[in-house]
């Protein structure tokens, strides 16, 4: 049953949610139902794929051991604080995720299953958080709640446990959670208006084979090649936005329907006036997981060490390690190694160039000067994910013949 | 380790001082350090190891949300609450 996309899926949503908004709507505690109807739907999602559910089951037994063994070590009167056990955990979690991805390189399906990459991140946040003593306990129910709730779990937003955990033991009273539930159920119609109607407007426009009758598409025009593959770039960037956008939206609704406010994912990305602004509203859970456990994490043992003269070396190196990790984490391709350098190449430029160009300083609260950086980004993200979409490197290999 | 609040100030100011590279940090306790444009995210990393050399006091990046440390009396709140 494929997650947000088949009609299956929604049908015993709708099903599910019925008996949590009961509990909520009476000021019960919904956490073991959650558990339970996570379960279920988990069972749906991996019907028919027993080697994927093996190979979560591979993960979920490797990260627990590494989460109970750091938690033994770091989070518990007298334990031995030892890094050893820490960086063995931190890389027994992410192994799994980087043999799939080298896998897919020689397609292999090797320990992959539906979800692995957002799994791996929520499992290392909880590693890294007992570690520096954010985390002090936690349930091992909870944590398998946190890594498989189902209305996450194939494609993010990434949640973070703290948050999650805290939201599955405050007590609610009745009045918000029925507000939580008006805004979810509200949020489900919105995304699957976005996926389901202008996702897939957006998606014929570039791409004939999959149009709507009476929609317009891009054959349909006559024009010069240059114009269209622009066009194109243009649909594809439309269709990307509503797509995930919407999905990120059900799955915030869902979310709330279990009194889970998972956190948001998109704000109004095609509006950002520079690339940094951008990476604040696109795939935001993503950016700012990269931002609190790769960037800033880079910086202060840059810093600390002093392996660069300046601050600004300092932030041009952590944004290209941050986005060409980024780039890998979709997959080791050359689209997407290429969209992870292009961006970390894009944050470092700009960074020079706000710090040291007096011309940007002196204009950047001007009405046209924020007007010309936003078209500027606009079309510098919209090339982004013609790099993304293996746009560029097909027109490239056309061109090379 | 025993330290007062003015000794705590006292070095808080000369490290801002110095990541900042501006004197107006001095003038001001409560005002908002981003705002103000003296601060940035980047900095705000420099002040998190500074404390630790300073202070030895580890303040992990995701432990406290910015407008918790945003001016300099926060800074040394944070500070003091972990000595």
């Amino acid at each position: 049953m494929g997650f947000y996309t088949s009609p299956s899926f929604f049908m015993a949503s709708a099903f599910l949610v019925v008996p949590a908004a009961v509990l909520g709507l009476t000021g019960r505690s919904m956490r073991a139902y959650g558990m339970t109807a996570s379960c279920l739907m988990m069972a749906l999602l991996f019907t028919g794929n027993p080697q994927g559910l093996a190979a979560l089951g591979v993960f979920l037994t490797i990260a627990s051991l590494g989460a109970y063994a750091v938690h033994r070590s770091w989070c518990t009167e007298g334990g031995a604080k030892s890094l050893a056990v820490y960086r063995a955990a931190l890389l027994s979690t992410i192994v799994p995720l980087v043999i799939y991805k080298v896998g897919a390189v020689f397609d292999r399906d090797l320990l992959g299953f539906i979800g692995i990459s957002y799994i791996t991140f929520k499992a290392v946040q909880v590693l890294i958080e007992m570690r520096d003593g954010l985390i002090e306990r936690m349930d091992p129910l909870d944590y398998l709640y946190f890594l498989t709730f189902f209305a996450t779990f194939t494609s993010g937003p990434i949640d973070r446990s703290r948050r999650f955990v805290e939201d599955i033991h405050a007590p609610r009273p009745r009045s918000d959670y029925a507000d939580l539930l008006t805004r979810g159920v509200m949020m489900m119609f919105a995304g699957a208006a976005m996926q389901l109607v202008l996702a897939t407007i957006a998606r014929g426009f570039y791409d004939a084979s999959c149009a709507p009758a009476g929609t317009l598409t891009l054959d349909a025009l006559t024009m010069p090649v240059a114009c269209r593959e622009v066009l194109r770039a243009y649909g594809y960037a439309a269709y990307l936005f509503f797509d995930f956008a919407g999905y990120s939206l059900m799955a915030m609704g869902l979310g709330r329907c279990f009194g889970i406010a998972v956190p948001a994912n998109f704000r109004a990305p095609y509006i950002a006036v520079d690339i940094k602004d951008f990476w604040n509203r696109w795939h935001i859970t993503l950016s700012t997981w990269l931002r609190d456990f790769v960037f800033m994490r880079f910086v202060r043992m840059a810093t600390k060490r002093k392996l660069f003269s300046s601050r600004l070396q300092t932030a041009c190196a952590a944004y290209m390690v941050d986005m060409a990790l980024m780039g890998a984490w979709h997959g080791l391709t050359v689209d997407y190694l290429a969209y992870g350098i292009y961006h970390g190449v894009l944050l470092a430029v700009t960074e020079v160039y706000q710090k040291r160009s007096s011309f940007h300083k002196r204009h950047r609260k001007e009405g046209w000067y924020k007007v010309a950086s936003w078209f500027v980004t606009l079309q510098l993200v919209v090339l982004g994910f013609a790099l993304f979409s293996g746009q560029v490197s097909g027109l490239i290999a056309a061109a090379l013949g | 380790m025993a330290m007062d609040k003015n000794e705590i100030e006292s070095r808080v100011l000369e490290m801002l001082e110095e990541i900042c590279d501006d004197e107006a940090v001095r003038e001001e306790r409560d005002v908002d350090l981003f705002e103000a444009g003296l601060l940035d995210s980047l900095a705000a990393i420099e002040v998190l190891v500074g404390i630790e050399e300073n202070f030895g006091v580890e303040i992990a990046p995701t432990a406290v949300e910015r407008k918790e440390m945003n001016t300099v009396n926060k800074i040394i709140e944070q500070i003091a609450v972990r000595l």
